[in-house]
C-alpha cells in the first residue's frame, strides 16, 4: 500500500511574534518543528504501513530548510520524503497551498491513502487536508479518531463529531485527517537515523508539476489575503478564595456552576 | 524531655504578635497540617498552627516558645517524604507558606533573595522570565524553597547542576531563642569562620528557621533535549551510567525507570510514555547554548548508550515530546502509590560506580522477601528511590518485614560506601536507621551541634536525631 502523509514545519515555540504591519509571523531565527498535529498523522501512516505493508512517503510544501524535518521523519520510519519547493509557491493561502500539495502528490505517482493532521498550530484553518482531496477528486473524511480496518479497497474509520460518533467505510484512494491522540506519536530513533543517514530527500519544483499556469500557485493563486493579524488580548483574571478548605471548595463549586463550567 | 504545654495565654500572645486570622487551634486546624506526603509515617495534630508573615513574627514566636519550652515545627509546603514537617511532639506548627515573596533580583551577581515560602516552580518561572535559570528541580515542583534548602533537595538535574546547596548564597535565620542572624552574605566565596550557612542547608529545620534566602541563578540554557533509552536487561541499563561518568559529555539528568512504572503511570494516571515495550529505560537530558552543541552531545550520548547495549535511543527535541517523557517520570511516586495498598520508601545514595551493583542487590532482595520493590530514581548521581509495595501481603507481615528489608538495604549501602538518604532527608521516619548507620560517636557529635543552636530541643524535635527520653 502506498501511503502519503502531509507534514508542515511550524514555529518551535508558541512565543513567536507577529509583525503587525506585514501580518507575517516573524520566523527568522526561530526554531522550527513538525506541526504537533501532523505527528498523529505520521503515526497513523506508520501504523497503517505496519498493518498492510507498503511504504510511507512524507510530503511538505516549503523552503529547502524543511530538509531537517524530512530527515527527522526518516528517523520515525518514513520511507521517502518530498519537498515541494519553488519561489512560485510563496505566499500561498489555504487554497493555493492545497492545490500545490495536490499537484505535487500527483507528480509523485499513484497512492492509496493520504493522511493529514487535523490542523496546524500556526495557520489553524483545518482546511488543507479536505481541500487536497477535492483537488484530487478523491473521497475524504475529517476528524478521524480511530481506524478499525483497512484492506486493498477501503478503510473503516471512526469520526468524532460534536454530538455523535460515526463509523464509516471509505473507498481507496482517499484522504483522512486524524484527531489528536488517535495514537501516541513515536519518537525519532537514532537507530533509524543511522540507517537512513544516506537517504535522500527529494525536491520537486514548479517545473515538475503538470499544471504550468503560475496563476494557480502562491500569492497569485490565493483567493484570500490577510488584512491584519494581531495577537488576541488575553483576558485572564484571578480570584482568590478565603476560608477553610471545605468553604473554599464549596465556593469554587458555586463559581463553576455560575459560569456553567459544571 | 519534658515540654511545656501551650496555654490560652500563649495563644493570645501568638495572636498579638501575628494576626487572629493566621492562628488556628483545635478543629480549625486543617488536616493538611498534620502530615506531609508520607502520612504512612504517622500523622500528628499540633496544638497551634500559625502562619507567619515576617522575620519579626517568627522571632517573636520563637522567643515565646523558647521561654516556655514549647516544641515548634517549621513547615513550608508540606511536600516532604520523611515526616520532617509533622509536629510529632505537638506544640506549634510554624508555617512559612505565606512568606512567599521574591524580594530582590540581583541581575549583576545573578542571585535572587526569596522568602522561604516561595515555591520552587515560582522561582524557576520568575527566573526564566528574566532569561535566568534556577536549576534544582525536585520531583515535587510545588515544594517550597525553604523546605528544599532545609533538606538540601536534589532532584532530576543534580547530575549536571548539583543539589540545592550549590545555589544557596546566604541566609537570614531565626535561632530557637528568637535571635535573628545572618549566615554569609552576597559573596562568591567565603572562609570567614565556620560555614554555618552550609551547616543549615540540609538540617531539616532542627537548628534554626531560615526567613530569607539568597539563591544563586545561572544563565538560562537556550536548548534542552531529552533522550529516552530503552534496554532489555537491568544490567545493560544501569551499566550505562558509569560510562557517562568517564565520558567528556555531562548529562544534566540520568533517570532510571523500569517498565512497570510506565505501565502504572498509564493505568492509574493516564500518562502515556511514547515508548513502553522495553523492560528498562534511562532518561537523559542535555542542555546547551546552541543547537549544534546539544545535538552533538546527544549524538555522542546515543553512541555511548548503543555501546552499552541499548535497544534504541529516542530523541525528544520539542516541548511536546519532552513533556510526554518527563511528565511520566515526574508522576513516578504517585503512580507507585496508586498501584499498591501501602508503601514505604527509601532514597539511599551510593557511589556512582556502585549503583549497578546496588540496584541488582535490591532486586534480588525483593524476590527474597516477597515484597515488590519499585526501584527508580536518579541513577546518574547514585541516588535510588526504592518503594516497598505491600500489594496483597497481610499488613502485619509487611510491617514486620519492612524494617528487616530496609536494614539489609542500608547495610548494603554502607558496605558500598553509600549514605542513608540522598535528598529526601531523615525526618523522624529514618532517624532510627540513621542512628544505626552512623553509630554513637557521630550521633553524639550531631547532638552537640543541635545543642549549640537549640539547647532546649524545641525546634523540630525528633527529626534527624531522636529526642533522648530523660
Amino acid at each position: 500500500m502506498k501511503i502519503v502523509v502531509c507534514i508542515k514545519q511550524v514555529p518551535g515555540t508558541n512565543k513567536v511574534e507577529i509583525d503587525e504591519t506585514t501580518g507575517v509571523l516573524k520566523r527568522d531565527g526561530a526554531e522550527a518543528k513538525i506541526n504537533p498535529y501532523d505527528l498523529y498523522a505520521l503515526e497513523t501512516a506508520l501504523r497503517l504501513k505496519e498493518k498492510t505493508g507498503g511504504t510511507v512517503t512524507a510530503v511538505t510544501m516549503g523552503p529547502d530548510q524543511a530538509i531537517d524535518m524530512m530527515k527527522e521523519s526518516y528517523m520515525m520510519g518514513v520511507d521517502d520524503a518530498y519537498i515541494f519547493s519553488d519561489r512560485t509557491f510563496a505566499g500561498a493561502d489555504v487554497l493555493a497551498t492545497s492545490y500545490t500539495l495536490a499537484q505535487g502528490i500527483k507528480a509523485m505517482g499513484d497512492f492509496d491513502i493520504i493522511v493529514c493532521g487535523k490542523q496546524t498550530t500556526d495557520g489553524d484553518t483545518a482546511q488543507v487536508g479536505p481541500a487536497i482531496a477535492e483537488y484530487l477528486g478523491i473521497p475524504h473524511a475529517a476528524w478521524v479518531s480511530g481506524i478499525s480496518d483497512i484492506d486493498g479497497s477501503g478503510i473503516e474509520i471512526t469520526q468524532e463529531f460534536v454530538n455523535i460518533r460515526q463509523t464509516a467505510r471509505v473507498s481507496l484512494p482517499c484522504l483522512i485527517t486524524v484527531e489528536k491522540d488517535i495514537f501516541t506519536p513515536r519518537l525519532p530513533s537514532y537507530r533509524l537515523k543511522e540507517e537512513t543517514k544516506d537517504r535522500e530527500v527529494h525536491i520537486l519544483t514548479f517545473a515538475d508539476f503538470a499544471d504550468q499556469n503560475k496563476a494557480h500557485y502562491g500569492l497569485k493563486g490565493s483567493a484570500t489575503s490577510v488584512e491584519r493579524i494581531f495577537p488576541p488580548e488575553t483576558a485572564g483574571s484571578q480570584i482568590f478564595l478565603d476560608g477553610t478548605a471545605v468553604q473554599k471548595a464549596g465556593e469554587l463549586i458555586n463559581i463553576l456552576h455560575e459560569k456553567r463550567y459544571i | 524531655m519534658e515540654y511545656g504545654k501551650i496555654t490560652q495565654e500563649g495563644i493570645d500572645y501568638i495572636i498579638s504578635v501575628t494576626a487572629p486570622d493566621r492562628v488556628f487551634t483545635g478543629e480549625a486546624i486543617e488536616y493538611d497540617y498534620c502530615h506531609d506526603e508520607m502520612p504512612e509515617y504517622g500523622t500528628s495534630r499540633p496544638d497551634v498552627v500559625v502562619q507567619a508573615m515576617s522575620t519579626q513574627e517568627v522571632s517573636a514566636i520563637m522567643k515565646y516558645a523558647y521561654e516556655n519550652r514549647i516544641p515548634v515545627t517549621p513547615r513550608g509546603a508540606g511536600t516532604g517524604l520523611a515526616g520532617g514537617a509533622v509536629a510529632i511532639y505537638g506544640g506549634i506548627v510554624l508555617s512559612l507558606e505565606k512568606m512567599n515573596r521574591i524580594l530582590e533580583w540581583d541581575l549583576d551577581g545573578l542571585t535572587a533573595v526569596v522568602e522561604p515560602g516561595v515555591l520552587v516552580m515560582e522561582l524557576a518561572n520568575a527566573a526564566m522570565e528574566k532569561d535566568l535559570f534556577y536549576p534544582p528541580e525536585p520531583g515535587e515542583k510545588t515544594a517550597s524553597i525553604g523546605g528544599n534548602v532545609m533538606t538540601n533537595a536534589g532532584g532530576m538535574k543534580a547530575v549536571g547542576y548539583g543539589v540545592t546547596r550549590n545555589y544557596v548564597v546566604s541566609m537570614e535565620v531565626v535561632l530557637p531563642n528568637g535571635k535573628i542572624m545572618q549566615f554569609s552574605s552576597n559573596v562568591a566565596k567565603n572562609t570567614s569562620g565556620y560555614d554555618l550557612k552550609d551547616l543549615i542547608v540540609g538540617s531539616e529545620g532542627t537548628l534554626c528557621i531560615a526567613t530569607k534566602l539568597r539563591m544563586r541563578l545561572i544563565p538560562l540554557p537556550k536548548y534542552s533535549y531529552t533522550l529516552l533509552v530503552p534496554y532489555e536487561t537491568l544490567e545493560s541499563c544501569i551499566g550505562t551510567v558509569p560510562r557517562f561518568i568517564n565520558s567528556p559529555i555531562t548529562p544534566i539528568a540520568i533517570e532510571f525507570m523500569p517498565q512497570q512504572l510506565l505501565l502504572d503511570a498509564e493505568k492509574y494516571l493516564g500518562k502515556v510514555m511514547p515508548h513502553k515495550t522495553s523492560a528498562y529505560y534511562l532518561i537523559l537530558m542535555f542542555n546547551g547554548m546552541t543547537k549544534e552543541d546539544v545535538e552533538k552531545q546527544c549524538d555522542k550520548a546515543a553512541q555511548i548508550c548503543f555501546e552499552a547495549g541499548a535497544e534504541d535511543v529516542f530523541l525528544c527535541n520539542t516541548e511536546e515530546r519532552k513533556e510526554a517523557v518527563w511528565s511520566v517520570r515526574s508522576a513516578a511516586l504517585e503512580a507507585i502509590k496508586a498501584s499498591t495498598t501501602d508503601s514505604d520508601e527509601c532514597d539511599i545514595v551510593v557511589p556512582r560506580n556502585a549503583i549497578a551493583d546496588f540496584v541488582q542487590y535490591a532486586d534480588a532482595k525483593s524476590r527474597e522477601y516477597g515484597i515488590r520493590l519499585m526501584i527508580n530514581g536518579h541513577a546518574g548521581d547514585g541516588n535510588t528511590h526504592i518503594q516497598l509495595c505491600r500489594d496483597d501481603m497481610p499488613k502485619e507481615k509487611f510491617e514486620e518485614q519492612t524494617p528487616l528489608l530496609m536494614n539489609d538495604l542500608y547495610a548494603k549501602a554502607k558496605e558500598a560506601g553509600g549514605q542513608v538518604s540522598g535528598e529526601h532527608g531523615i525526618g523522624h521516619a529514618r532517624a532510627g536507621y540513621l542512628e544505626n548507620f552512623m553509630g554513637e560517636d557521630m550521633i553524639d557529635l550531631y547532638r552537640g551541634i543541635k545543642c549549640a543552636f537549640d539547647d532546649r530541643y524545641i525546634l523540630n524535635p525528633g527529626k534527624v536525631i531522636r529526642v533522648k527520653e530523660s
